[in-house]
């Protein structure tokens, strides 16, 4: 697989004004209006400490607690599917559907059917597929990944939204304000999910003791998509079990907060049972989970709630947009996700940082964000997947910072660089801090020199 | 008290006034300070760049220059955070736990160690916006992070408080990387002249004549922004301020 270029695409990204501008802005307000839901309550520390204790417990006893959501789900009628990868994901998922006759699918949102690139698999097989959530449709219908984990649609402006439905629904694409935009999704959306055979969410938490899943939603598209049609398909990451009901009192209280800074999301659902003359199924996909849970460095990844707080933070990813790190999941947390699926794929991806820790701070789950991207880069330059400019350039730096002598040369110049070249030569082309920023001034003499002429005094 | 000094490899190239400025202010208080004339680098750029085997010679030449005594200091936040957070590719042996224990970034062994409160001798009648670096901040823990809910403390300004003059401004966003970032800083370089653009901007927009701080990459980063902008905004770290300078 190609290397994913964060730098080039960023770039790109930088370089639209508008874009740039209305996302980092719009970012920024999810995370101030997280840290004022947050201020109001007193012990947030120790909800997060608690979450993280939750899930670490939880994943250390994984397997039980799977045996116990299963025997319990399949006592309330669902039925359960387990799958060990993206492909046997979609293969179940087909079969349920083709069994049944099913021409048409409606569903809402969920990272893991975009993990395992069910879409695709479903239309290639004649299965219709409608993304019910507004900003998850806009980018169906432009064809693109969602940029992001809880606002998929963020790194595109009204107008660019008037522009894709005026395209796909024949909207007027001078028509950009957001009620009407909302409104047309809605208009054509609505008869779909009567017409649909068989509706999908995913799941945000599964709880083993009862076998019931909770989806939280503001659109209320999911409740929509599972129980409008008579068939109700849950996609349901492994990671995603919690052990009791009461756990949902800590888990609910930090995930909207998180995410977007509101107390709740607009619809909590809680999934028991099928109903009366519906078919209920959980597939439980496993698709690279179990591995990474062998991970000793990075098995703490697996406590990732998909709040997207990390990406609202992150200085970089909203600089950057989410489609720039050419995966399915974006920000700090595709930092270190992405990587354990494709390696050299993404490669780059914890190098699209600066280690500035914001993102462990508002991770609810405690994950250590910031320390897994550090850690990724040693595995990263030990498989030898640097480029090889840096890997030579590291080289280098490690051979003159480890010799006093060829480090006081290599001091001596850059000091007369700096100080004599002319500019001209000084920012050419190949000096990229140069290239919007101007280099520091040399000074008279080092630290060093200075230090030794005051010691003959 | 027998203390090292520790200047980074760029404040020896590019900005010797600080490392002058740490200097003179630790033996104002009173301390007996030692230059290791064979000092070079922490290891940082090879270590955060994943470069562990690489980093390994530099990271033991730094144990071999400053063991033995009993505080290693250092002007500079993400360096200290390196020695003692990440300064793993060298052999772990006695030594290197001792330098990694002993070695102070500067505000926090003024603020911690030698417990002062007073800078007589310091006046900076200027309006200052405070740049607190995520190595001080969120790896060195010198004051509270925006996102954490905790008390407030900050020990910058618990010192800088004490300077004759000094004014502060709030900025937008006082806690947002500025995106100098190591390496980060020409591998990213679009997102990390952006950040710093919008760092400079957030800062001039309340008025800051000067933005201080205890790093002086970051300073260094956003002064290469500032200038090239001309947007007038001066950059002094807080070794120079604590030790008396005026402008």
């Amino acid at each position: 697989m190609k290397r994913v270029d964060h730098a080039a695409k960023a770039e790109k990204f930088v370089g639209d004004t508008k874009h740039i501008e209305f996302h980092d802005k719009r970012l920024w307000e999810l995370r101030t209006s997280r840290d004022t839901e947050v201020h109001g309550i007193p012990e947030w520390e120790e909800l997060r400490s608690l979450a993280s204790a939750i899930k670490g417990h939880t994943l250390t006893h994984l397997a039980d607690y799977l045996e116990e959501f299963e025997r319990n789900a399949v006592a309330n009628g669902v039925v359960v599917h387990w799958a060990k990868d993206a492909e046997e994901h979609n293969r179940i998922v087909h079969q349920i559907l083709s069994e049944r006759g099913a021409k048409l699918l409606v569903k809402s949102k969920s990272m893991l059917t975009e993990e395992c690139e069910m879409r695709p698999y479903l239309e290639a097989r004649g299965i219709t597929v409608v993304e019910t959530d507004l900003g998850e449709q806009i980018q169906q219908r432009d064809n693109e990944m969602p940029s992001h984990i809880v606002v998929p649609a963020v790194h595109k402006l009204a107008t660019d939204v008037a522009k894709v439905f005026a395209k796909t629904i024949g909207t007027d694409p001078n028509e950009s304000s957001i009620p009407a935009l909302a409104e047309a999704q809605r208009q054509v959306t609505r008869p779909l999910i009567l017409k649909a055979d068989a509706g999908m969410t995913g799941c945000n938490f599964a709880v083993a003791e009862t076998g019931g899943i909770t989806v939280c939603t503001n659109e209320g598209n999911a409740d929509l998509s599972a129980n409008v049609p008579p068939l109700h398909i849950a996609s349901i990451g492994i990671e995603k079990l919690i052990p009791k009901l009461e756990h949902l009192g800590v888990f609910i209280r930090m995930l909207s907060r998180s995410a977007l800074g509101s107390p709740i999301t607009q619809y909590t659902s809680h999934f028991r049972g099928p109903r009366a003359g519906g078919e209920l199924h959980y597939v439980l996909v496993d698709n690279g989970r179990s591995a990474r849970l062998a991970m000793d460095d990075f098995w703490y990844s697996l406590k990732c709630i998909r709040c997207g707080a990390c990406m609202n933070t992150c200085p970089v990813y909203r600089r950057s947009s989410g489609l720039s790190y050419g995966g399915v999941y974006a920000g700090p947390i595709g930092a270190i996700i992405n990587p354990t699926f494709d390696l050299k794929k993404y490669s780059l991806l914890p190098f699209a940082s600066t280690l500035n820790g914001s993102c462990t701070n508002v991770c609810p789950v405690k994950i250590n964000i910031h320390e897994q991207i550090y850690k990724w880069r040693q595995i990263v330059a030990e498989k030898r997947e640097l480029p090889f400019v840096k890997q030579s350039a590291m080289k280098v730096a490690g051979q003159v910072l480890s010799s006093p002598k060829l480090f006081r040369a290599a001091v001596e110049v850059a000091d007369t660089a700096v100080a004599k070249l002319p500019r001209a030569v000084l920012y050419n082309p190949l000096n990229v801090w140069g290239k919007q920023r101007e280099l520091p001034e040399a000074p008279k003499q080092t630290f060093r020199d200075w230090f030794l002429e005051r010691s003959k005094k | 008290m027998k203390v090292a000094l520790f200047v980074p490899c760029f404040i020896n190239a590019f900005s010797p006034e600080v490392g002058i400025a740490t200097l003179e202010l630790l033996e104002k208080l009173g301390c007996e300070v030692d230059y290791p004339l064979d000092q070079t680098c922490c290891g940082q750029p090879m270590g955060n760049s994943g470069c562990e085997k690489e980093a390994a010679a530099t990271e033991e030449l730094f144990v071999r220059n400053f063991q033995g005594y009993d505080f290693v200091v250092s002007p500079s936040g993400s360096c200290v955070h390196h020695v003692r957070d990440h300064l793993t590719a060298c052999e772990q042996s006695h030594q290197a736990r001792a330098v990694r224990a002993h070695t102070y970034e500067l505000v926090e062994f003024l603020h911690d160690v030698l417990e002062v409160r007073e800078f007589p001798w310091a006046e900076f009648p200027h309006r200052v916006g405070l740049h607190n670096s995520c190595g001080t901040l969120r790896a060195l823990r010198t004051a509270k992070m925006s996102e954490i809910e905790e008390p407030f403390f900050s020990k910058p300004l618990a010192l800088l408080k004490h300077v004759k003059g000094i004014e502060f401004i709030t900025p937008d966003r006082p806690d947002e990387c500025c995106g100098f970032g190591g390496t980060f800083c020409v591998t990213e370089a679009a997102v990390s002249a952006r950040m710093g653009i919008d760092k400079v901007r957030d800062h001039q927009r309340h008025g800051a004549e000067y933005i201080v701080s205890a790093d002086s990459s970051c300073l260094m980063h956003q002064k290469g922004c500032s200038d090239r902008l001309s947007l007038g905004l001066k950059f002094i770290h807080i070794a120079q301020i604590l030790n008396g300078a005026r402008a």
